[in-house]
């Protein structure tokens, strides 16, 4: 997930902006904020990710806390995906819908339920704290988001926007060499999609395993006041450098990731999106969240288009906006699209129909008046490397 | 052999009434890594200030304009195997292509090298 590129009168900058610029980076206005594109280079960080650990700065992101004793039930009116049963410390992928069945953004949502430790003198025995989940949303929606969540979240469910904190995200095959080195058992029993809160020195953290680039790696918030020493500190490990915009956009290209804006938006629902994983079964079936009603008629009658991948042959890369063809017959258009560094081929993301989306289907795309030879290919296109346990 | 500059970042060297034309290290240098050069075909009319080439990179596509008008004579296909050329050698191995130059006044108001230093030094 990420975001659109929106016009916003005033760019702002973000926490890490002087940390930036000292590194060289190159910024560019991105959802509001002054954003680094790029440092060395795109392909140079893109490989460097893939093959060590790169330290991306996400806070740009909205990071909010909702709170209250029937978080999670409220949480389920909004989102398509099992939050109740969501046990704490875990985090799943899941949207934000709109009543006609489309997509109003993407998200992650942690149980951050604290856990209270007990007291020994007091008589008091170990237990759940009051209900709390963690989402980040896309920097461009956060606004929209939180307008939208203020008014169907009921009132006693407290909206928490953690303005107050940045987040940055590391990520590659190294992330964890690097990361254990410098804080040392505190990733040894997270897995994929695991969260944990944890004081490093004065700092406290909170560590996801988790992130946009189909590696393993984690997604670290951290009060913004902290962050420049953080990313000092990860930057020591010879594992370790800055990766920019740019290179984050073609490794969640290859991972096969949705960019919210462009692959996924209000116009399109999560089943013509491929997201079914993100409406867990039951919750499909019986609803109660908002859009169920859209998303299931499109679930009985089948999606007119579905989202695929795309491998085109040659090396003139297809961008967003690009049609696709079958014969003379116009049978979808490219979401997202661009050149592959590590396959070394164009590879795009389309919307196309259902009955031409079976894999190593033959179709056309069109790039400046010339039709290149495209097939339908499975996602993601390089093989993700989740940490899910030994 | 005279070096000349546009504003658009090309540099053309003129050889009696033909121009190599390519894009300056600046212009390589703002666009990033080069994935695929779409070059004109050999004969095409190109038109001064009209698209003449394609420049992609990892994360957008950029025209490149003609200088000057006149007809495509050569492109260079060691771009084809080896796009990176464009950010490796852009102002000799990277050239585009070869023109004939049909109305040299369109040589006037262009740049030198010391006018294009310095204004790519003020942006």
């Amino acid at each position: 997930m990420s975001e659109e590129n929106e016009t916003i009168d005033e760019v702002q900058t973000l926490p890490l902006d002087a940390w930036h610029r000292r590194k060289g980076a190159r910024m560019v206005p991105f959802a509001g904020y002054e954003m680094p594109i790029q440092y060395e280079g795109i392909v140079a960080e893109h490989n460097w990710t893939r093959e060590q650990a790169g330290l991306f700065d996400v806070s740009h992101m909205g990071q909010l806390m909702v709170t209250g004793e029937n978080a999670a039930e409220e949480l389920e009116k909004l989102l398509p995906g099992a939050i109740a049963s969501l046990k704490p410390g875990r985090t799943r992928y899941s949207l934000l819908m709109a009543e006609d069945g489309g997509i109003l953004d993407d998200l992650m949502v942690t149980n951050a339920t604290p856990w209270i430790e007990g007291d020994e003198e007091e008589g008091t025995e170990g237990h759940w704290g009051e209900q709390a989940f963690y989402l980040v949303v896309n920097g461009a929606m956060k606004w929209d988001d939180i307008a939208h969540l203020r008014e169907h979240l009921d009132d006693d469910v407290t909206l928490t926007h953690m303005e107050d904190h940045a987040l940055v995200a590391l990520q590659g095959p190294n992330a964890a060499t690097a990361l254990n080195r410098v804080m040392r058992n505190v990733i040894d029993d997270l897995v994929f999609m695991d969260s944990v809160c944890h004081d490093f020195g004065e700092w406290p953290l909170r560590i996801t395993r988790s992130g946009y680039t189909g590696e393993d790696g984690f997604e670290i918030s951290i009060p913004a006041e902290h962050a420049e020493s953080l990313c000092n500190r990860l930057c020591a490990e010879i594992e370790v450098r800055p990766i920019g915009l740019g290179a984050r956009d073609s490794l969640r290209l290859e991972a096969g990731l949705p960019l919210y804006g462009h692959d996924i938006t209000e116009e399109t629902d999560p089943v013509s999106a491929d997201l079914l994983f993100a409406l867990t079964k039951k919750r499909r079936e019986e609803g109660g969240w908002m859009g169920h009603e859209a998303v299931a008629k499109v679930l009985a009658e089948g999606p007119a288009q579905k989202r695929v991948g795309l491998e085109i042959e040659g090396r003139m890369p297809a961008r967003e906006g690009a049609l696709v063809y079958s014969g003379d017959k116009q049978v979808g258009r490219v979401t997202s699209g661009g050149f592959s560094p590590t396959l070394q081929r164009p590879i795009a993301m389309a919307y196309i129909d259902t009955a031409l989306t079976e894999e190593g289907t033959e179709l056309e795309v069109e790039v400046r008046k010339k039709r290149l030879p495209a097939k339908v290919a499975s996602m993601p296109f390089v093989p993700n490397r989740y940490y899910r346990g030994k | 052999m005279a070096r000349y500059f546009t504003d658009e970042h090309e540099w053309i060297d003129l050889e009696g009434d033909t121009a190599t034309v390519g894009i300056t290290d600046f212009a390589q240098g703002q666009l990033g890594d080069i994935v695929f050069v779409e070059l004109p075909e050999v004969g095409t009319m190109v038109e001064k200030g009209k698209d003449a080439a394609v420049v992609e990179s990892v994360k957008a596509a950029s025209d490149v304009y003609a200088p000057l008008s006149g007809e495509v004579v050569e492109v260079n296909d060691g771009l084809e195997d080896d796009p990176a050329l464009v950010n490796s050698s852009p102002e000799e191995d990277g050239w585009f292509f070869k023109m004939t130059v049909s109305d040299k006044s369109e040589l006037e108001g262009l740049m030198d090298d010391k006018a294009y230093k310095s204004f790519c030094d003020g942006l």
